[in-house]
């Protein structure tokens, strides 16, 4: 069985990061297993701008920017095995793949990063009634076929959701001569980065429907129309609220969820507030020697800042390439007051040599808030904050000094003011 | 003098800036957090400014599509006009990064480059 010191799934943004990081510190005998045809991950089909300022401080296209991980990937020799899709991990860093170049194969490694990336969710998960026509799409399908692939879906269009691929495929839909009646949010507020209500809908006057969801779809072969409805504030619809559209497509852009049946199977522990795996400070799972980045981890907001966690994780295997110990007693890190989820899930007091940024979600938007860290009853660190939205990640750096020092339960809260 | 509240979209920070108009002059532009929030809120208050992507069909290539990219922000009353040229084009295989596909997108002094290379297959 062919042995590497690292094994990296998935090479996407995360994985190309990591594989860079993982050359640029030494660790030469590594590969990327990619299930596409060719690396880059789903930035391939992102073709919109807006990808790198953090990273390249300029803006980039989704396929320029995974270019130039690409590029300095194939610079450092990095070996990247295509059209290879993993079918198994074991929690003892086996891995068995399949290819039709080379069929069934298994390798080792002293290090598994896990860079999978997330899906959509499906109109299963929600529940929409009516019939199971064609037409009904997830936002990220409908992009690959446009952008990829070459292929308009639809004429007439309705948006569920207002995640951000949902708000790009509007305005990319109605750049292609479609015409998008509107997008619906099940929430009071968007789900989208604010920037793209502003560029995808609002300058093609596409009205954003709050507190609205589709209840049912119409058509035989082919979707004709889709039932519009408010919510109260349970999310259950009103009666009498419905309005109708004649539409022949369908877009959901309801949400991600990282790809974790690879994970589980290996019996690593998750997370049920990220749904990816529990995460030490370096981005090491329950399982010795196994590690996890990118939207397979948590879901991000920003590609750039999926290529920096990348980046930390595969400083954090590095490190643990060429020490393998035993980095003693873990204290958690909790989500507090109007936390969604915090990354990474615990930290080590007892060996903290780096300074240690987490990154958060808030639960709901707050016009203003005092972010908190606190430690048992101690508190860390106050920060003021303006603006805050679920769809926007936060971030916070404790530095290694104030790990340290940690004693009780770590809790990152938000306090709403005025509230 | 009317206040006025925009999304910066020049980059996914996505500031909210005020700006503080009397008709058509701007007083004031606060709430950015660098040079290209003011420049863009400026610009947004007399002509909204747009990077315009989208792709063009490409013969011999690992797909059937290009995905481009204007090299500078178009006027966003043009982009009809720019996707009327872009549905015209078809290129063929091997094309580089930032390669030129139209020289003067639209009439505004733009070109649309390839955001990514393409091998020929």
């Amino acid at each position: 069985m062919r042995h590497y010191q690292a094994v990296i799934i998935g090479g996407g943004s995360a994985g190309l990061s990591a594989a860079v990081t993982l050359k640029q510190n030494g660790i030469e005998d590594i590969v990327v297993l990619e299930k596409d045809m060719e690396p880059g991950g789903i930035l391939e089909q992102c073709i919109h701008n807006g990808f790198g300022l953090q990273t390249f401080k300029e803006q980039l296209s989704g396929p320029a920017y995974a270019q130039r991980y690409v590029k300095m990937a194939q610079d450092l020799n990095v070996e990247i095995k295509l059209n290879t899709m993993v079918t198994k991990l074991n929690a003892d860093r086996t891995v068995e793949y399949t290819s039709s170049a080379e069929g069934i194969q298994t390798i080792s490694a002293d290090a598994v990063i896990l860079a999978v990336g997330c899906y959509e969710r499906s109109r299963g998960a929600i529940n929409i009634a009516g019939t199971r026509c064609a037409g009904v799409y997830t936002a990220g399908q409908a992009q690959r076929y446009l952008n990829i692939e070459g292929y308009m879906v639809g004429k007439k269009v309705f948006i569920l959701g207002s995640g951000d691929i949902g708000l790009i495929m509007a305005r990319r839909m109605t750049l292609e001569g479609a015409k998008v009646y509107g997008v619906a949010e099940i929430m009071p507020y968007s789900n989208g980065l604010p920037r793209n209500i502003r560029q995808c809908l609002e300058d093609f006057d596409i009205p954003l429907y709050l507190s609205h969801t589709v209840t049912k779809t119409f058509g035989k072969d082919r979707l004709e129309k889709i039932e519009l409805m408010e919510v109260d504030e349970h999310m259950n619809p009103i009666a009498g609220t419905e309005q109708y559209f004649d539409v022949d497509t369908l877009l959901l852009s309801v949400g991600l969820i990282p790809e974790n049946h690879l994970a589980e199977e290996a019996g690593i522990q998750m997370d049920p507030s990220i749904k990816g795996p529990y995460v030490d400070d370096s981005y090491m799972t329950s399982a010795p020697g196994i590690f996890a980045c990118g939207n397979g981890l948590h879901v991000h907001d920003l590609v750039d800042f999926v290529s920096l966690q990348a980046k930390r994780a595969a400083e954090g295997a590095a490190r643990y390439l060429k020490n393998p110990k035993d980095r003693g007693e873990t204290l958690a890190v909790k989500p507090g007051e109007n936390v969604l989820y915090t990354v990474p899930s615990c930290v080590h007091p007892s060996d903290a040599e780096e300074n240690v940024e987490f990154f958060f979600r808030v639960r709901k938007p707050m016009d203003e808030g005092t972010l908190e860290v606190t430690s048992g009853d101690r508190v860390i660190r106050t920060m003021k904050k303006k603006k805050l939205m679920p769809s926007e990640m936060e971030r916070v750096i404790i530095t290694a000094k104030e790990i340290a020092t940690l004693d009780g339960e770590v809790r990152i809260s938000v306090k709403e003011a005025n509230a | 003098m009317i206040e006025k509240e925009l999304i910066c979209v020049t980059c996914p920070m996505g500031c909210r800036i005020t700006v503080t108009m009397e008709g058509k002059e701007v007083l004031s532009v606060k709430g950015n957090t660098c040079p290209r929030g003011e420049a863009y809120a400026r610009q947004e208050c007399v002509q909204p400014m747009r990077i315009l992507t989208s792709t063009v069909r490409i013969t011999d290539g690992t797909h059937r599509v290009l995905p481009v990219i204007t090299e500078k922000e178009i006027p966003l009353e043009k982009m009809s006009e720019a996707m009327s040229e872009v549905r015209e084009v078809t290129v063929s295989a091997p094309v580089e990064v930032n390669d030129v596909i139209i020289e003067n997108i639209a009439g505004t002094g733009v070109r649309l480059i390839a955001s990514r290379s393409m091998e020929h297959i």
